[in-house]
């Protein structure tokens, strides 16, 4: 079964073979355990970029097979960040909390310890004590479980109402976005429990683990490359198999597919939940290594930055949304990160702080209007695999059909 | 001898060194009476200067009035060489022109850093200025005296009753003389002298809305929890009501607290007694016997406190039966702080007469509000009523194009200074730019993407960053003024609870403008015709001779251009910057899916919903803006649920697919 | 021995020899770290700042660096991004290796940068008022905490504008949360009760502001003054003055008090509507001294423009910089732990007068000024107290009275002065 499996998709191999080169690469060149050469900070933006691959990954699957352009993935990704963080908070506080307490004449009660806990977190936004969503912060375990249980039953709800009521196409991405702004603004509450704009910060500190940042950093990026293979295998079972036929043939005509008696709904919301989950996970590795999360990153702008990443890399291909994500996103922290030379003109100095986002808004036009396949495509080019010419005649009647220019 | 009367008149304020009191000789009468208090005066507090002013307003000295006034209006300048008081300007140079206060002689230009400019805070300016009331109340300027009844109104004290009704009869103007009318009565309800004529001042202003009349009457209103311990009220207290402990006005354990106070009473437990007891009384590493490690459970905590209670080491806390015995006798009662029953009453009807009022008023405020909101959501969402209800375009940078328009008036405003000819030319300006900018795009990307809507949602989001972007790049991120011409300054208030501001109904108006407009073009125009042609079937409409061409570029042209006047009116009453497009796209987008794609009436609806939605849910949780709009979102998305093509659907071959 | 090294700096500042360079372990170019947004929401306020380093800095080389190197300002852009501000200070850390960084503005963005800095030891000066309750190592406060901007300001309203009844506005995230809480609890020590104080929060950039106004003049009904207490961040005071304007509101009736308004703030509106109004500062350009006309003179020189205005947080970061700069010459070197300790009781001339000293707990003691809004965007200063310490732990509020920060004897940020223990060292964010 593997062995077909593999067989069908040769770029599964390659792909996995060239992550875990990449892995092992870094973690020789890295501060940590290697060399040296790759600093720990540039090691913490490669861990998330792996995990902004995989979330990208979500993403094609979700948009490129299923033909669903969700505007609300990093909602579930966020929401993945938000509860391993409740626990990485809790735990590193109850130990700092525990230690200070240990001075006391009379040991501390377990409820005073959770007091305590309580004035340390959320001292800072006016309050202290827990809300009721923090009831499982304690154990790793049932967070654990939550990272993907939370972003999974969100999608599952919201995909059941939206697709029940046949909401498609644009008005559906316009929902989806609705429901990012929503969740952002519910989280920009104090109310909501989770420390409302500040966040929940410092999740880079591991409770219990002493080792430093520069270990910790490969330890993560192996967590995220791990992540990424397996979430990558995954996506590609999913969409080889007749499952992945008939979400194909919901991209492509979905009444068709209906009036041959699949459920649409069904397929769709599975679609929807299981890359939430996936989405969740990515999240869940992503904040411990940025550090800090907090609602300005749900906010609606970064899912619409999350398809175009998938757009620019190439839809309906795998690999083509993790080379997107990976591209844009390392491209755009080395031109903000004032290392790119500024370019001056005599009468005006062009710096990339300023004029990067231009370029950016610009290329998302461009590749839509000439090169809908994106970098993907340049594999195309490169295996001189040509098709029939249909004169870019669409393969099925309805506008949303799928056109001989979006390749396969 | 002079010195001699001044001293008499300022007696209970009398400067007790010599040095002042010397160069009061020398000096003129009303710079001696500023330098009895100079300290006071170039370093003032509100809570000490009261008597300072009193004595200088009732020094009788000419000019008194004058000095307090350049006082008031900070134009006292005090000399440091020797604190010497002047009235004083800015001369060129960095120097100062005094002007001596008892000669009104000009002095020689001084350098700024010879004198100190003295600002009395507005606390001391309104003490100045009531001070100020009695001289001001008769002054031959209308001004003057419009200042004194304001005064009167901000600091309202029993003394300026009699002078108020001395100079009613006399006042020549008859929107003051009212105001003097009606402040006098409010004067009486707070310090009448008698109690009917009180009551009688009440029942006249009973059907008053203003803000005034209820700070009047709800002060007489005001109550204080006050216990008897022994059950017996003092006899001619104007009790409210009486209150029984453990009621919502006062628990049984405050209740107690209030009557131990007054009775001297053992206090009760406090939450943190039993580890302070605990933490008192550890010897050897054990409390009463029970090892200090095993102290980390309430239970354990409890047997030890029972364990030194018992021993006698800790006295034992109030129980619950004797805290019930002492309240058993007591009364708890809710004063007035009037004293007065009659008076009492007659504040209680009025006011409830007027709450009720008020209650009324504030729904239609509200209910104006949300019409201001939804106006708001409508114009910045008719643009997009074009080009996404009518086209079917999704146009994320729509917010831009509200944005430019709003930089715009922002441009045209430095070149044109006066603010009616700018906003004048602005809006025509702002219709050209974004028409323009609307062409360009329709032409450059979107023409390519009509059967990729899913594409163009991406691509018009890579415009909308480029945009926002290179306008933070030209204006830079600060926030831009867009002044609004004078005659739109103010609002318009019905009373003193309903009013709304004029640049709001301004808003109002446009947005029915361009409702009529939209329903003029679309249902009356060759434009309109060929628009709903195209949408509908495009291949038929070029096949009867329409170039379809032609027709979307010109109709995203023209929704564009509708969202760059949009984007004047709202920096108008909101802000300029880069990112304000962004506030605005969801909202809007949400309007017209709320509302129902292709029609106008739709999205009408839409607006009015949200924007009374939000205003509503604000209303019912005031303290959370947020909440209103989050809880505003989450119900569109159940509404669209249940209703997914909007308010207004259209039905048949109209509703394309 | 110090008298060596304060000879051999002085002579060093004359830029002679390198072998007496080999004395102080320092290598040249001293890099001094600026991490303010330059992009996103935050740069409106924070690319000032970053122009005033880069201002002072330049000033530093003209009088001939510091221990004989040249100082070299590294510009980074966290792009308003609060992850993005950790990554970068960890980049100016490790890869550039600063010896100081100034940077931050809004509290999010400190709270996300605090675990790197103590992380690697670094050294971080934030010039921004905030909410307190908090005391790190490695960061010099050098904006005002609650006790030196809300407290006196309240004192202000309560003592010399008679005010009884408070609403406390604010947009919705933790300084407005934090400040508005120690306010609250403040008030009512002082008798004010529980229902005489209005709260709301708004989003950020909230721009309808009617229902809020009117409610606010709703408040005026029974009787009693009503002031206006305002946390409004950012560009959301726009809408908000306009309003305010619009409803004809006068500072003699209902005064707001402003505690995110500045110079900077008011360029984007018209403030003839407005004056009367009171913001509460440790700086305004309209203070008349010397040094502000020097310091406003250079920056205008270094802008290349008369129009810009200068503000609090730039004081604050004119400030620290010197202290750090004397510190630096007082210790030899640019090493993080004796900076510090050199830093502690560091004294410098302010702008508006008098000295500011850096306490133990690296707070900054300064006076509080209030100034009233002018018809040209400017303040009238028309109080101001002797300088007050800043409290890293508001005396306020129950749980927070009990703690004192002291680095140089307690060597904690977090002491807990009834059971005389340290509770943490390293901040919890």
């Amino acid at each position: 079964m593997s062995r077909s499996f593999v067989m069908r998709n040769p770029s599964v191999l390659i792909f996995l073979l060239c992550l875990a080169l990449f892995t092992l690469g870094v973690t020789i060149a890295s501060e940590g355990f290697g060399l040296g050469l790759i600093s720990t900070s540039f090691v913490k933006t490669l861990g998330k970029t792996l995990c902004l691959c995989l979330v990208a990954v979500a993403m094609d699957l979700i948009w490129g097979y299923c033909g669903i352009l969700s505007l609300g993935h990093f909602a579930f990704f966020g929401l993945g960040g938000y509860m391993i963080g409740m626990w990485l908070m809790y735990e590193r506080t109850r130990l700092i909390v525990t230690e200070s307490m240990a001075n006391q004449a009379i040991p501390p009660t377990p409820q005073e310890v959770v007091d305590a806990i309580g004035t340390q977190i959320f001292g800072v936004v006016g309050s202290s004590d827990f809300p009721l969503i923090w009831s499982f912060a304690h154990s790793l375990t049932l967070q654990l479980i939550l990272v993907v249980a939370v972003p999974g039953l969100l999608a599952l709800v919201f995909g059941w109402l939206a697709f029940r009521s046949r909401v498609a196409g644009v008005y559906l991405s316009i929902l989806t976005q609705a429901m990012t702004l929503a969740l952002a603004l519910y989280l920009f509450q104090n109310d909501s429990g989770l420390r409302g704009n500040n966040g929940l910060s410092g999740l880079q500190n591991l409770p219990g683990v002493s080792a430093s940042q520069d270990i910790v950093s490969v330890w993560f990026l192996w967590a995220s490359a791990g992540a990424l293979a397996l979430g990558y295998l995954l996506a590609a079972f999913v969409v080889s198999g007749k499952f992945g036929s008939v979400i194909k043939g919901i991209r492509d005509n979905e009444a068709r597919v209906r009036f041959l008696g699949y459920s649409v709904e069904g397929y769709k919301l599975v679609m929807f939940t299981l890359t939430a989950c996936i989405a969740g996970v990515a999240g869940a590795l992503y904040y411990p290594q940025a550090g800090i999360i907090n609602p300005a990153e749900i906010a609606p702008i970064a899912s619409i930055y999350l398809a175009a990443w998938v757009a620019i890399g190439g839809r309906g291909r795998l690999y083509g949304a993790v080379i997107g994500a990976a591209v844009v996103s390392l491209v755009s922290s080395f031109f903000t990160g004032g290392q790119a030379p500024d370019i001056p003109l005599g009468f005006y100095t062009i710096a990339w702080v300023d004029w990067w986002t231009v370029l950016l808004g610009l290329s998302f036009v461009l590749v839509t209007l000439f090169a809908p396949k994106g970098i993907g495509g340049l594999f195309d080019l490169l295996a001189h695999r040509m098709r029939p010419d249909r004169h870019g005649a669409d393969y099925g009647p309805g506008q949303g059909s799928k056109r001989e220019v979006e390749g396969p | 001898m002079i010195r001699c009367l001044t001293a008499f008149a300022l007696a209970a304020l009398l400067c007790l060194t010599i040095a002042p009191a010397l160069q009061a000789q020398e000096n003129g009468p009303l710079q001696a009476a500023l330098q009895e208090n100079a300290a006071q005066i170039a370093k003032p507090s509100r809570r000490t200067i009261g008597p300072v002013i009193d004595a200088l307003a009732d020094s009788g000295l000419d000019g008194m009035q004058q000095v307090l006034e350049i006082w008031e209006a900070r134009n006292l300048w005090q000399r440091k060489e020797d604190g010497l008081f002047f009235e004083g300007k800015k001369g060129p140079d960095r120097t100062i022109i005094l002007t001596d206060l008892d000669s009104g002689a000009e002095l020689a230009p001084v350098p700024s850093d010879a004198v100190k400019n003295l600002k009395p805070n507005s606390g001391v300016r309104g003490l100045i200025a009531s001070a100020l009331v009695r001289f001001q109340l008769l002054d031959p300027n209308i001004a003057r005296r419009s200042d004194a009844l304001e005064a009167i109104g901000r600091n309202p004290d029993p003394s300026q009753l009699t002078p108020l009704r001395a100079s009613i009869d006399d006042e020549p103007d008859p929107a003051l003389k009212a105001q003097k009318r009606r402040l006098e009565r409010l004067l009486t309800i707070a310090y009448g002298d008698d109690d009917a004529e009180r009551v009688a001042a009440i029942e006249e202003m009973s059907g008053d809305l203003g803000v005034d009349v209820r700070a009047t009457l709800n002060p007489l209103l005001a109550t204080t929890l006050r216990v008897a311990p022994e059950g017996k009220v003092a006899p001619n207290t104007n009790i409210a009501y009486t209150v029984k402990p453990g009621s919502e006005d006062i628990s049984i354990a405050e209740a107690y607290d209030m009557l131990a106070k007054a009775k001297e009473l053992p206090p009760r437990a406090a939450p943190g007694d039993i580890l302070a007891a605990l933490n008192d009384n550890i010897v050897d590493g054990s409390v009463a016997g029970i090892p200090v490690g095993d102290l980390n459970n309430d239970a354990t905590r409890n047997r030890a406190y029972a364990a030194l209670i018992e021993s006698g080491t800790v006295r034992p806390a109030v129980t619950e039966a004797q805290i019930s015995e002492a309240l058993d006798g007591a009364v708890f009662y809710a004063q007035y702080a009037e004293n007065s029953p009659v008076v009492t009453d007659a504040a209680q009807k009025a006011l409830s007469r007027i709450e009720t009022k008020v209650g009324f008023n504030t729904s239609l405020d509200l209910g104006l509000d949300a019409l201001s909101l939804a106006s708001i959501y409508f114009l910045a969402a008719i643009g997009l009523a074009i080009t996404f209800g009518v086209m079917g375009v999704i146009n994320m940078a729509h917010g831009e194009f509200i944005m430019m328009g709003a930089y715009t008036g922002y441009v045209v405003q430095q070149v044109i200074p006066n603010h009616t000819i700018s906003i004048l030319v602005a809006i025509p300006l702002a219709f050209a730019v974004t028409f323009g900018a609307g062409v360009a795009m329709e032409r450059l990307v979107i023409r390519w993407l009509y059967n990729r809507p899913l594409e163009t949602l991406l691509a018009t989001f890579g415009i909308s960053i480029a945009l926002q972007q290179l306008a933070k790049n030209i204006f830079g991120t600060q926030a831009r003024p867009l002044t609004a011409p004078g005659w739109l300054d103010g609002a318009w208030a019905m009373n003193d609870v309903v009013s709304i501001s004029y640049i709001r109904i301004a808003i109002f108006v446009l947005a029915l403008i361009f409702l009529a407009f939209f329903l003029f073009l679309m249902k009356r125009t060759r434009l309109g015709l060929e628009t709903r042609a195209v949408t509908q079937n495009p291949r038929m409409a070029a096949s009867m001779g329409i170039n379809p061409g032609r027709v979307n570029m010109l109709t995203f042209g023209l929704g564009s251009g509708i969202a760059g006047i949009a984007g004047v009116a709202i920096g108008l009453y909101a802000k300029v910057t880069s990112e304000m497009g962004s506030d605005y796209i969801v909202q809007s987008f949400m309007t017209v899916v709320v509302g129902g794609v292709g029609n106008i009436w739709g999205t009408l609806l839409g607006a009015t919903m949200i924007g009374t939605l939000q205003k509503g849910i604000e209303w019912l949780n005031p303290s959370n803006t947020l909440a209103a709009q989050t809880y505003m979102i989450v119900f569109i998305i159940i509404f669209i649920q249940f209703r997914p093509r909007g308010i207004i659907a259209l039905k048949g071959r109209a509703a394309g697919d | 021995m110090s008298l060596f090294k304060k000879s051999a700096a002085s002579v060093l500042a004359l830029g002679l020899t390198a072998g007496a360079a080999a004395a102080q372990d320092v290598s040249c170019p001293i890099k001094v770290g600026v991490l303010h947004s330059l992009s996103g929401t935050m740069a409106i306020s924070e690319t000032t700042l970053k122009e005033t380093m880069e201002m002072l800095v330049a000033a530093q080389n003209e009088k001939g660096g510091l221990l004989g190197c040249d100082l070299e300002a590294v510009v980074v852009d966290p792009a308003s991004d609060w992850p993005l501000f950790a990554e970068k200070a960890r980049e100016l850390l490790t890869v550039h290796e600063v010896d100081v960084i100034f940077g931050n503005w809004t509290s999010v963005s400190r709270k996300s940068v605090l675990p790197v800095i103590e992380e690697l030891n670094g050294l971080l000066f934030y010039p921004v008022q905030y909410e307190g309750e908090e005391s790190s190592k490695n960061v010099f406060y050098t904006g005002a905490a609650p006790n030196q901007q809300a407290i006196p300001a309240t004192d202000y309203y309560l003592e010399e504008l008679g005010v009884e009844k408070f609403a406390l506005l604010g947009t919705d995230y933790v300084y407005p949360r934090t400040t508005n809480n120690i306010l609250e609890s403040y008030l009512k020590g002082k008798g004010i009760a529980a229902e005489d104080i209005f709260v709301n929060y708004t989003p950020f950039g909230h721009s309808d502001w009617s229902k809020i106004v009117s409610d606010v003049v709703a408040l005026g009904a029974d009787g009693k003054k009503v002031g206006v207490i305002s946390t409004i961040n950012g560009d959301a005071n726009i809408g908000f003055y306009k309003e305010l304007a619009a409803q004809g509101i006068s500072a003699e009736d209902i005064p707001v008090v402003a505690f995110s308004v500045g110079e900077e703030e008011l360029a984007g509106l018209d403030t003839s509507n407005l004056v009367g109004h009171l913001a509460a500062w440790n700086y305004f350009m309209s203070a008349d001294t010397e040094a502000n006309a020097e310091f406003i003179g250079k920056w205008h020189e270094f802008i290349g423009s008369t129009d810009r205005v200068t503000n609090d947080p730039m004081e604050a970061h004119y400030i620290g910089f010197n202290m750090w700069v004397n510190a630096a010459t007082e210790a030899g070197s640019t090493d993080v732990d004796p900076v510090r300790e050199a830093m502690w009781g560091q004294e410098f001339p302010n702008l508006t007068g008098g000295t500011a000293v850096m306490g133990v707990n690296h707070h900054l003691s300064k006076p509080v000024l209030i100034g009233e809004i002018r018809a040209d965007g400017q303040f009238d200063i028309i109080s101001e107290t002797d300088p007050v310490p800043g409290d890293a732990w508001t005396d306020f509020l129950p749980e927070s009275a009990v703690l004192k920060s002291d680095w140089k004897d307690l060597e904690c940020g977090m002491y807990n002065t009834e059971t005389s223990t340290c509770v943490q060292i390293e901040s919890n964010y």
